[in-house]
């Protein structure tokens, strides 16, 4: 049994002088504030926008397009039979930003339209774009105006289309179909689940590591391995580190939204003003209509379809095995490395790679989750970890998750006991890191 | 047998190609204080490393009080190892009663023991400190007491003196007795020759691997006298008379001579009262351990 007295006696020392730690109590109460005041700042920044609006000078070369423009929130077009230079003048002189000078056209079948703007100042994105879109739909209304279309019938060529898709075998307890909401939703508990897996191994195997180099470093490893194996020392601080990174976990899911709350009055969040200045019209009215489309009963009975006595004991199991895994690997890492961090980063890169990778085939896993990127990456123990957790929600073959999860526990056993090998003998090595070949040579070693 | 609380048969330990401990044998008496001596990077702590099981050897058997080494024997054990180590961050008294309790003692035992070693070195005020704040002879006296702590019946101390001052060193010294005359068994690894004698009756002396010396320190230094004898006289005779005499050396009214044997320097005496010279003490000059460790260890090095 890995949990035996020692093992409990240096997890439980591994817990208390971390989650006693003045840091740790630091940075679990303030991560959360510092998430919320991050959104607030990031929503602040994303909502800006100059709030002057701009004037601009307008002369029409006889396009006709102007009688057709139209003024908007922050863009206002003072349209007047301009003499060109007069109207430069005044630019100069500051009375307007600039001057916009619409060409004579051919005819009015024309797609193409390049429209001259003199100024010494510079024009920003947001009001080229501004401009652009007004200009784009004066030009279509002067469009609609000449062929004589009638402007009901145009509005009949925009169609909204969204694909709904049916099961074609019946799920054994009869539940309804899945709807588009479905696949947002696995997706969004995908990521959500992928995510955390990915910062959770990363913050914690950093940890594990930097532990075992504290030990080394301090030559306290050659007092404990007198009295307990390089093993139980090793699994009590896995152990150990793993519980306080849960701990700190379940606090921040307990305390983000608490401060969320406290924080909202105070802060005044306008999520209309965020999302229509940061996003373009056409997003904008997109996202309208997702809006729309949202129904909180729907979303609620789609969570409730979700096959959670499946997905959340899996996600579980996934989260031991992945966080296991790679603690380990840290572990050893970390025990060959001297005193010097800098010098270990060779070592730390061939497991922070195999995490990266799986972080970005998570993401991709998202969009096309039966993909056989996403199929074999999650079957892929270095990978399975990070990407299974993600394609939970969409609801994979049964066979996929058995064969995954017999390959994880097979791999993770075996990376234990490679990890070990290194483990008992680098934590006794002192003084420059150990190369590959020496940690090769580690594992054939009998102690 | 049975005296013997450690018996070590042909112990080797290999490092890549180095031979850190090569066939060694020694036998460690119970409730002695053993003496294992050793240059720099003669194997001591290869050695050590293995008694305390945090090596195994690649050949050979430790043999512990009667028995086959085995890992559940370190619970018997302390060790204070060469390289002192303990959490810097955490306080004095938590890390005491942590380390008692990986040596088996449960919480409330490992308290009250804490409790009693910290007032018996005088530091029980320094309990709720930080180790990192205190000094380094005060380190060492928590790192002793982690070594002491559950009463082990065999004690390893690889230096225990270093970086103490006169006063901390006198302390640890009485400790160490105290623990021998309760009938722990002692090894002390050391360099201080001085030490060697005061504390063991019994060392081994290793060099790059391999068994150099064992045994009695008495015998060895018998074993290894020169016939050197130590002579004060009241009048010191002239250096005329002095002359056909191998390594003469004169300091004030003593006079040293290397001779044959004692029943040489019994007729030198008589020579020399028969010329006047009144004898005021005579003894034989024994060679301290240090002279044989210096001797041993460049024989073996050549």
């Amino acid at each position: 049994m890995i949990l035996d007295k020692n093992t409990w006696i240096i997890l439980r020392r591994e817990y208390l002088t971390r989650v006693t730690k003045k840091s740790f109590l630091l940075t679990t109460f303030l991560t959360p504030l510092a998430f919320v005041l991050f959104i607030v700042v990031l929503s602040f920044l994303l909502g800006y926008r100059a709030d002057d609006v701009v004037k601009i000078a307008v002369l029409d070369e006889g396009s006709g397009i102007s009688t057709y423009l139209e003024n908007s929130k922050y863009v206002e077009f003072v349209k007047e039979d301009w003499d060109k230079e007069i109207a430069i003048e005044r630019v100069k002189k500051g009375d307007f930003e600039g001057l916009l000078v619409l060409p004579m056209l051919e005819d009015s079948a024309f797609t193409r339209m390049a429209v001259r703007y003199f100024s010494d100042g510079k024009l920003d994105l947001e009001n080229t774009e501004e401009i652009e879109n007004q200009l784009k739909e004066a030009a279509r209304n002067l469009k609609i105006e000449h062929l004589a279309l009638d402007m009901s019938k145009v509005e009949l060529l925009k169609t909204k289309v969204s694909v709904v898709p049916e099961r074609i075998t019946l799920t054994d307890d009869n539940t309804p179909g899945p709807s588009t909401m479905t696949s947002y939703i696995a997706s969004g508990i995908g990521f959500t689940m992928g995510i955390m897996m990915y910062f959770i191994v990363f913050f914690n195997g950093a940890r594990v590591m930097q532990s075992v180099m504290e030990e080394k470093t301090n030559r306290i490893v050659e007092v404990m391995i007198s009295s307990v194996r390089p093993f139980q020392l090793m699994m009590g601080k896995i152990i150990g580190v793993g519980m306080v990174g849960l701990t700190q976990f379940l606090l921040w899911i307990l305390l983000i939204p608490i401060v969320f709350l406290i924080a909202k009055p105070f802060l005044g969040i306008d999520p209309e003003a965020v999302q229509s200045s940061s996003l373009s019209n056409q997003e904008v009215a997109g996202m309208q209509e997702a809006m729309e489309d949202l129904d909180i009963n729907l979303i609620l009975s789609e969570l409730m379809n979700l096959n959670w006595w499946l997905i959340f004991p899996m996600f579980i199991f996934y989260f031991l095995m992945g966080y296991l895994l790679y603690a380990t690997l840290f572990a050893a890492v970390g025990s060959a490395i001297g005193d010097d961090l800098q010098e270990g980063q060779s070592l730390t890169l061939p497991i922070s790679i195999p995490v990266i990778i799986a972080f970005y085939i998570m993401i991709s896993t998202l969009k096309s989750p039966n993909s056989s990127l996403a199929v074999w990456s999650s079957i892929f123990p270095l990978f399975s970890p990070i990407v299974m957790p993600a394609r939970l929600a969409y609801d994979p073959p049964i066979w996929e998750l058995i064969v995954s999860s017999v390959l994880l526990v097979g791999f993770v056993i075996f990376m234990v006991w490679i990890a070990s090998k290194i483990y008992r003998v680098g934590i006794l090595m002192y003084g420059k890191k150990a190369s590959f070949k020496e940690l090769w040579k580690w594992i054939y070693r009998s102690s | 047998m049975d005296d013997n609380i450690l018996e070590i048969k042909s112990l080797t330990k290999r490092y890549d190609q180095h031979l850190a401990v090569d066939q060694v044998s020694l036998s460690v008496p119970r409730g002695g204080i053993f003496g294992l001596l050793g240059p720099n990077g003669a194997g001591k702590t290869s050695l050590i490393r293995m008694i305390t099981t945090i090596t195994q050897p690649d050949e050979g058997e430790i043999w512990f009080d009667g028995h086959l080494m085995g890992y559940q024997d370190t619970q018997k054990m302390g060790y204070l190892p060469e390289e002192r180590g303990l959490y810097k961050k955490m306080d004095v008294f938590e890390q005491l009663i942590f380390l008692a309790r990986l040596k088996g003692l449960e919480q409330k035992d490992a308290k009250k023991k804490v409790k009693e070693w910290l007032e018996r070195l005088g530091i029980a005020e320094w309990g709720k400190k930080m180790v990192e704040e205190l000094s380094k002879g005060m380190q060492q006296k928590i790192q002793f007491i982690a070594a002491v702590v559950n009463e082990p019946i065999f004690l390893i101390l690889d230096e225990p003196f270093s970086g103490l001052d006169p006063i901390n060193a006198s302390l640890l010294r009485e400790e160490i007795l105290e623990l021998h005359r309760k009938g722990t068994t002692i090894i002390l690894s050391t360099h201080r020759m001085e030490q060697v004698e005061e504390f063991c009756q019994r060392i081994a002396l290793i060099n790059r691997g391999k068994n150099v010396l064992m045994g009695e320190v008495q015998d060895l230094r018998q074993q290894f006298k020169e016939n050197i004898f130590e002579f004060s006289f009241e009048t010191l005779p002239s250096d005329e008379i002095l002359k056909e005499y191998e390594q003469v050396v004169t300091h004030a009214n003593t006079l040293s001579i290397q001779l044959q044997n004692i029943a040489e320097a019994n007729a030198f005496v008589v020579k020399m009262i028969k010329m006047g010279h009144i004898l005021t003490a005579m003894k034989e000059v024994l060679p301290g351990m240090n002279e044989i460790f210096i001797k041993q260890v460049k024989r073996t090095s050549l």
